[in-house]
């Protein structure tokens, strides 16, 4: 993909999100657009950027490559390679460990693969361990592209899996059926 | 101005200073890596945290400003504790591998290891290693060095203005690097090896050559382009090993070009070691007796007319004014050295120099750039314009070819007929120019070039008036000249008279020149010189080595003391690095041997007997010098003056004197001389200078230099009843040695000492000695003159102020030369009477 | 125990749709001109009575750094909201953002037209999605129905709100790391001083307040400062919404009176510890960043500022990490170092270097291949980061291990020393 030199452009949708988020800014910092930016076109790339993506959204903030090279080496949401069509973040910091983060990994490391990072044989998952993601009292939980599971167990964590293979995914949030970060009662 | 204590002593400071400034104004060093003063402050490395009262935590002393009655620590428990734990953290994964690595010895990193590291390494973890990135062939990257100060990246956004570096990745994985490790796409490149503290970036041609302290250092001055950049010329043996700049606030501040730093390559190979001269069509090795009798019979044989003198771009002051001197004598008129066939005749060198300085561009208001790209012609200049640009958002605006010159500008086209719109107020960019309060116009060589180049200088010359470019203090009509012999050769008029080189070329080719001499010029075609003989003076198996019929080997610009004058007309001397290879001659020399060839009774011993003449009749040039070189030569005089008042001034009593002799300790008596010289020495500096020796580690007291440096006294010489005598068995050998150990600014007191008051002794004189000089002072007294060994350490740091060290203690009265002679045989006899 | 009729975050857990009409219909926005009306001077000044100090960890009294904003600046002045809520065990700006939106968009006006400003810019960390969905509706519904905009609420302020979503960096918390990101550079702390409130975002006078001391506001203003300051103690006031996690019953979010002790907290709203409060071995109050304390003082602890820094820890997000007898608390500890060693920014020399260092000793102390010495190094270690790094991401880094082995180093040395044995 990367020798098709800038063959990436907005698609006309993304063209327009793109102007439009450029009006946040004041007209002189058009810089101040490279991560939403960089976000959009991400989503348009099958959730990944090659250089001559960043390549693109560095021309289309006039910025130099390397600085926008910068941003997407230092923040953690930009990824550089393709990783599934489900990209499944575990949360193994110490809230969610103290509640069980070690069995969601296990559950991962069985459906999708042994190792993190690492594609599952069908395309369509691959898992990493990641660092908190802020709703700890719903710990242990996984985010799954865009979306929380939470509350989540071994068995749950496999029956959220599952239900992405079956092309069916349970609803997102709490898996112990509990409302959001309410106190079970 | 403000009040700060320090280490609870108080001194007042200007506002808006930082810590670390008021604490160098106090004379406290304070330990950094990150922070530079010519790049904006990072605050990064943390090294430089020091205690302020009122605050819980210490603080970057770098980054934080002064505040009336702040109240500042640099050597508590915690201060020091802070160091050390930023040392460790930098030395964690800092390889150890000083041994192999080309900064060793003038390593940041490895100096303030030794003055705040911690004792030992508690460090049991695997050290990091990180991936060495590719920037081009002038920089070598060991990026498992990089303390990540990120002075490269600062430099390459700031100075060079190219954003081409930056670090990716986070925490301990950043990195520094270009986008996808392209090369630094920067004519000043190679300034971030300086930049570096540790080895992380360094030189690639350089990589694996030296050790630093193996290297001779001559501060000398850069002649690849019309600048003049001062820079250090390291070398071992004959071998230029890299060039360095030197900070010079006027010209280069601290950087230098990487075409500056890397010519130096250049000098090693393709060398013209000898003279040829070509027989049956082929260059043979001729000694010098041949070639100059051939061509005196060459030179004798021609009319005058039909002998022409081309002079190329690296001709230094001297030898320039021997050309001239030389074409006088020979009645030759075809003399020119605008190889470029500039056409404009000047008739004042106001007409043809860079009038504002480069200084100047600091205070301009708009600039107008016509047929020039300064970013290629004069990268200094360019980085000081850009400058100006982004610290003032001055306007500037280019007639000529749009290129990038790595700030903003207003291209106005390429068509010369602006300049007409210009001046009928029709361009846009007339209000700008017409209302800056010190406007600047700086006109390229392509301008001078072109067939209408007379035209479109006089249109230029309008401009003077139009838009107030002279004014009281300030002149604003700039001609970039690019080559570094250029402004000489102009002052010193080798031009023809209303004829350009392209004239020349055409009567060589219809045959009119028998012979040319070609002075390195190597810039022109000499397809059309087939009928003459072609004598070419030079370095390098250049063009006109390749044409040449005879060659007479040169020097190149390190390997000879010279003077050059550069694109603003300022007269800098270049000194003597290395020296010529094989048969190869200081240019001057050449020359001034031909005329004796030539029976033209010159009578030039020395260079600086040239330099005496040409000064006669060039006086300004010596003003300059004087002026320009930031008064250090005045106070070289005047410190060699003081001298010997100093050291006369002997302030014991007549039995300590006394009892000194008799026990030979006259140690006590010279060590207070030398201090006192060293005292005085500092106090006459002024502040540029005091804060340029302070940078590189000057020490300023007289107990640590001698710490540093050791004070030895001049023990090779023996001494007998307060006389101080020459080694009897090294002395006839020795005589020229000792003359050619001088540096240049003893020689040159020497000189002035001669004129002044009849020095007697020059290098291959009876009464010269290898250890000094006899000399007479106004009262007709003779006094014995040394090299001093202090001086030379002072030197090494090019802080030449004094030169000799004068003895009194042979004080004769003699009035003649005879005399004095006769006093220096006794002094030997009473030599070998002692030995014996 | 807070009554329900003094809880400020009434829809905290989404138990109605967050939309404008049924935020309007809990109390939100209402009469927001009226506040506007009664001046800055009023607003900073109620903001002043309320003894309010920052929701975001460090505790600064909110009326106070208002204050320090300039008054009649020729630049822009800006309000930033802080919503790149990261800190391990801190969960309470996304149930506001989801769920009470509108507290949040009317802060920023009450706010922002306290500061002179008429952009605020929210930032809000890239992993909440869907609450940056929420968050962005119901940005709308306030410029359709003219709450914000121009003459936002009628009350002749022009307002923007603008969201930004972070891409994943912890140190972007961090004030002036979050103006750097907003820039769109990377997310690295600056010097200070300057301070924003000279020279913040584009290098205009700035405020960062978090998310949860800005969605208060309004309720303040409107039961005036007096109100929110009778709860907790003097110079603790108001209600605050604590994060319970880790080994209890149920772990939640709920709002409560500041100074509430911490064992009735616990055992109140999160079911207790698990197997009971003797079943305790040590809490962590106020997200990753605090020390932990041990059992023995949680029994008697009240959780507001004063009171947990008395103990040698500290309030910070007010997030509560409960760890039970079964804990490994080495290697709970090094999972944070962990942490901190992956989102140092790598800016300056200590936090790179020293994070990575860190937590590599935790971890050989975790697997017992270490001695007492090495604690000592160790602690060592976390003196010379803390204190000598531009952000407080360095203190943050030690903070945890040294409140490790305060409490625990007598334990943790038994265990290697058994370790050892076998």
């Amino acid at each position: 993909m990367s020798n098709q030199k800038n063959a990436f452009v907005f698609n006309k949708e993304n063209e327009i999100k793109a102007k439009e988020i450029l009006l946040k800014y004041p007209t002189d910092r058009r810089q101040s657009a490279i991560m939403p930016l960089l976000d959009l076109a991400q989503r348009q790339n099958e959730n990944w950027l090659s250089r001559d993506i960043v390549e693109y959204v560095a021309d289309y903030l006039e910025m130099p490559f390397i600085k926008a090279w910068e941003v997407v080496t230092f923040y953690s949401m930009y990824y550089t390679k393709y990783n599934g069509k489900y990209l499944v973040q575990v949360c193994g910091t110490t809230p969610c460990w103290l509640r069980g983060s070690d069995q969601v990994i296990k559950a991962c490391k069985e459906v999708i693969s042994p190792e993190p990072n690492t594609v599952s044989s069908d395309g369509l998952f691959s898992w990493m361990q990641v660092e908190c993601l802020g709703a700890c009292v719903n710990a242990p939980l996984v985010q799954i592209n865009d979306d929380y599971y939470e509350d989540l167990t071994y068995d749950t964590t496999k029956n959220v899996l599952q239900s992405l293979i079956d092309g069916s995914p349970l609803s997102i949030g709490s898996q112990s059926g509990r409302k959001s970060s309410k106190a079970v009662s | 101005m403000a009040k700060v204590k320090i280490n609870g002593s108080e001194i007042e400071v200007s506002d808006g200073m930082t810590i670390l400034q008021a604490c160098e104004e106090a004379g406290i060093e304070i330990p950094r890596f990150c922070y530079h003063d010519r790049l904006s402050i990072a605050g990064n490395c943390r090294m430089c945290l020091v205690d302020v009262e009122g605050s819980p935590k210490p603080v970057a002393s770098c980054a934080m400003p002064i505040n009336e009655g702040m109240s500042i620590h640099t050597n508590t428990q915690s201060v020091k504790k802070a160091r050390e734990g930023v040392m460790e953290f930098l030395l964690i994964n800092h390889p150890l591998d000083c041994p192999v690595c080309d900064q060793g010895g003038e390593c940041d990193l490895q100096d303030q290891t030794i003055a705040f590291g911690p004792e030992n390494s508690r460090f049991e973890e695997n050290k990091r290693a990180v991936e060495e990135k590719h920037m081009g062939p002038l920089i070598k990257t060991y990026m498992t060095r990089c303390i990540h100060c990120t002075r490269c990246i600062r430099f390459a956004d700031e100075v060079a203005g190219v954003n081409q570096l930056g670090a990716v990745n986070r925490g301990e994985n950043m990195e520094i690097t270009t986008y996808l490790e392209k090369t630094l796409d920067s004519e000043l490149s190679a300034n971030i090896v300086d930049l570096c503290p540790v080895g992380a970036l360094t030189s690639k041609p350089y990589q694996f050559e030296a050790r630093p302290w193996e290297l001779k250092k001559t501060e000398t001055i850069d002649v690849m382009d019309a600048v003049g950049s001062n820079i250090r010329v390291d070398t071992y043996g004959w071998k230029v090993k890299r060039v360095l700049p030197v900070l010079n606030e006027d010209i280069n501040e601290e950087w230098i070009s990487d075409k500056t730093r890397y010519a130096c390559d250049g000098l090693l190979n393709q060398r013209l070691d000898t003279p040829y001269i070509k027989k049956n069509n082929k260059l043979e090795q001729v000694s010098w007796g041949e070639t100059f009798s051939q061509l005196k019979k060459l030179v004798m044989d021609s009319d005058p007319d039909e002998i022409a003198f081309l002079v190329g771009d690296f001709i230094d002051l001297e030898t320039s004014y021997l050309i001239k001197k030389l074409s006088e004598d020979l009645s030759i008129k075809a003399v020119d050295g605008r190889q470029e066939g500039c056409k404009v005749p000047f008739n004042h060198r106001s007409q043809f120099l860079f009038n504002s300085k480069i200084k100047g561009i600091d205070e301009t208001d708009c600039i107008l750039m016509i047929g020039t790209n300064t970013r290629e012609e004069a990268a200094i200049i360019n980085s000081r314009i850009r400058k100006r640009v982004i610290s003032s958002n001055i306007p500037v605006a280019l007639i000529g070819k749009n290129v990038d010159l790595t700030y903003k500008y207003n291209h106005l086209g390429d068509d010369i007929n602006i300049l007409i719109d210009l001046l009928n107020e029709k361009n846009s960019f007339y209000k700008k120019l017409i209302n800056a309060s010190k406007p600047m116009i700086i006109i390229g060589q392509s301008v001078l070039n072109r067939d209408d180049s007379l035209q479109i200088y006089s249109l230029l010359e309008t401009f003077t008036d139009k838009f107030n470019l002279i004014q009281e203090d300030w002149n604003g009509f700039n001609v970039l000249q690019l080559a570094a012999a250029r402004a000489g050769i102009l002052e010193m008029g080798l031009i023809q008279k209303n004829k350009s080189v392209d004239d020349l070329v055409a009567d060589a080719e219809k045959g009119k020149f028998k012979l040319v001499f070609s002075f390195g010029a190597d810039e022109i075609s000499y397809e059309n010189f087939s009928n003459c003989k072609i004598v070419y003076m030079g370095t390098h198996g250049d063009r006109g080595a390749n044409a040449a019929d005879f060659i007479l080997p040169a020097a190149a610009y390190t390997e000879k003391d010279a003077i050059f004058i550069n694109t603003e007309g300022r007269v800098q001397y270049a000194n003597k690095a290395s020296f010529p290879p094989g048969e190869a001659r200081e240019d001057w020399k050449i020359i001034n041997q031909f005329s004796e060839v030539l029976e033209l009774k010159w009578s030039f011993l020395e260079l600086y007997d040239v330099r005496d003449e040409m000064f006669a009749k060039f006086p300004h040039l010596k003003e300059d010098f004087n002026d320009q070189n930031n008064g250090l030569v005045k106070i070289i005089d005047n410190k060699a003056n003081e001298e010997v008042e100093i050291i006369n001034k002997d302030t014991r009593s007549s039995q300590e004197k006394k009892n000194d002799t008799i026990n030979g300790n006259i140690k006590s008596f010279e060590e207070n001389s030398a201090k006192k010289i060293f005292n005085t020495a500092w106090a006459d500096l002024n502040d540029r200078q005091r804060e340029y020796l302070r940078k590189y580690n000057y020490p300023e007291t007289w107990s640590e230099f001698t710490e540093h440096y050791g004070f030895k006294v001049v023990n090779d010489i023996k001494k007998k009843n307060n006389v101080v005598l020459p080694y009897e068995d090294q002395y006839a050998n020795s005589i020229g040695k000792a003359w050619n150990d001088l540096t240049y600014n003893q020689k040159k007191w020497a000189y002035t000492k001669r004129n002044k008051n009849n020095l007697i002794g020059l290098a291959d004189d009876a009464n010269f000695s290898p250890d000094g000089i006899v000399v007479l002072n106004d009262n007709q007294e003779a006094y014995y003159a040394q090299p001093k060994e202090i001086n030379f350490k002072i030197k090494n740091l090019s802080f030449s102020i004094e030169d000799f060290y004068i003895n009194d203690s042979i004080t004769r009265h003699s009035s003649t030369m005879a005399e004095c002679s006769r006093a220096r045989s006794e002094v030997r006899s009473s030599v070998t009477e002692k030995a014996s | 125990m807070l009554k329900e009729k003094d809880k400020i975050f009434t829809n905290l857990f989404g138990d109605e749709p967050f939309h404008l009409k049924n935020a309007q219909a809990r109390g939100d926005w209402d009469n927001t001109k009226e506040l506007i009306k009664k001046g800055r001077e009023w607003i900073i000044d109620e903001m002043k009575k309320s003894e309010l100090r920052g929701r975001g960890g460090a505790g600064f009294p909110t009326g106070l750094k208002w204050s320090f904003m300039p008054k009649d600046s020729k630049l822009t002045n800006y309000l930033v909201v802080n919503a790149d809520e990261s800190e391990p065990g801190t969960c309470k700006d996304r149930d506001m953002i989801r769920n009470e939106p509108h507290k949040l968009i009317e802060g920023c006006l009450l706010a922002s037209f306290a500061m002179n400003a008429h952009t605020c810019y929210i930032y809000i960390r890239g992993e909440y999605f869907n609450e940056a969905v929420v968050l962005q509706k119901a940005i709308d519904e306030a410029y359709d129905a003219g709450l914000i905009g121009k003459n936002a609420a009628k009350s002749g302020w022009d307002f923007d709100i603008f969201l930004h979503r972070g891409a994943g960096a912890y140190i972007c918390g961090e004030e002036t790391a979050l103006l750097e990101s907003l820039e769109g550079k990377k997310g690295q702390p600056r010097l200070k001083p300057p301070f924003p409130a000279n020279k913040g975002l584009y290098g205009s006078p700035t405020t960062v307040n978090n998310v949860e001391t800005i969605a208060v506001v309004p309720t303040i203003l409107r039961r005036g400062g007096e109100w929110f300051s009778s709860f907790g103690r003097p110079k603790n006031t108001g209600t605050k919404v604590f994060c319970i996690s880790g080994h209890v019953n149920n772990p939640c979010n709920i709002e409560e009176e500041m100074s509430i002790p911490l064992r009735e907290l616990v055992e109140k709203h999160a079911g207790g510890v698990t197997g009971g409060w003797d079943n305790l071995k040590a809490v962590i109050p106020g997200g990753s960043s605090v020390p932990l304390i041990p059992k023995s003082t949680c029994d008697t602890v009240l959780m507001d500022f004063d009171s947990l820094s008395a103990v040698k820890s500290g309030l910070g997000t007010a997030a509560v990490i409960v760890m039970d007898k079964s804990t490994d608390l080495v290697k709970a500890i090094s999972k944070l170092s962990h942490f901190y060693k992956h989102e140092s920014c790598g800016q300056c020399t200590p936090c790179r270097e020293g994070t990575g260092w860190m937590w590599r000793m935790m971890e050989k102390i975790g697997n017992g291949h270490a001695s007492s010495n090495d604690i000592d190094k160790l602690l060592d270690v976390t003196k010379q980061i803390e204190g000598h790094t531009i952000c407080a991401l360095g203190d943050a880094a030690a903070w945890p291990i040294q409140g490790l082995f305060r409490h625990f180093r007598d334990e943790i040395e038994e265990q290697l020393k058994k370790t050892k044995a076998a």
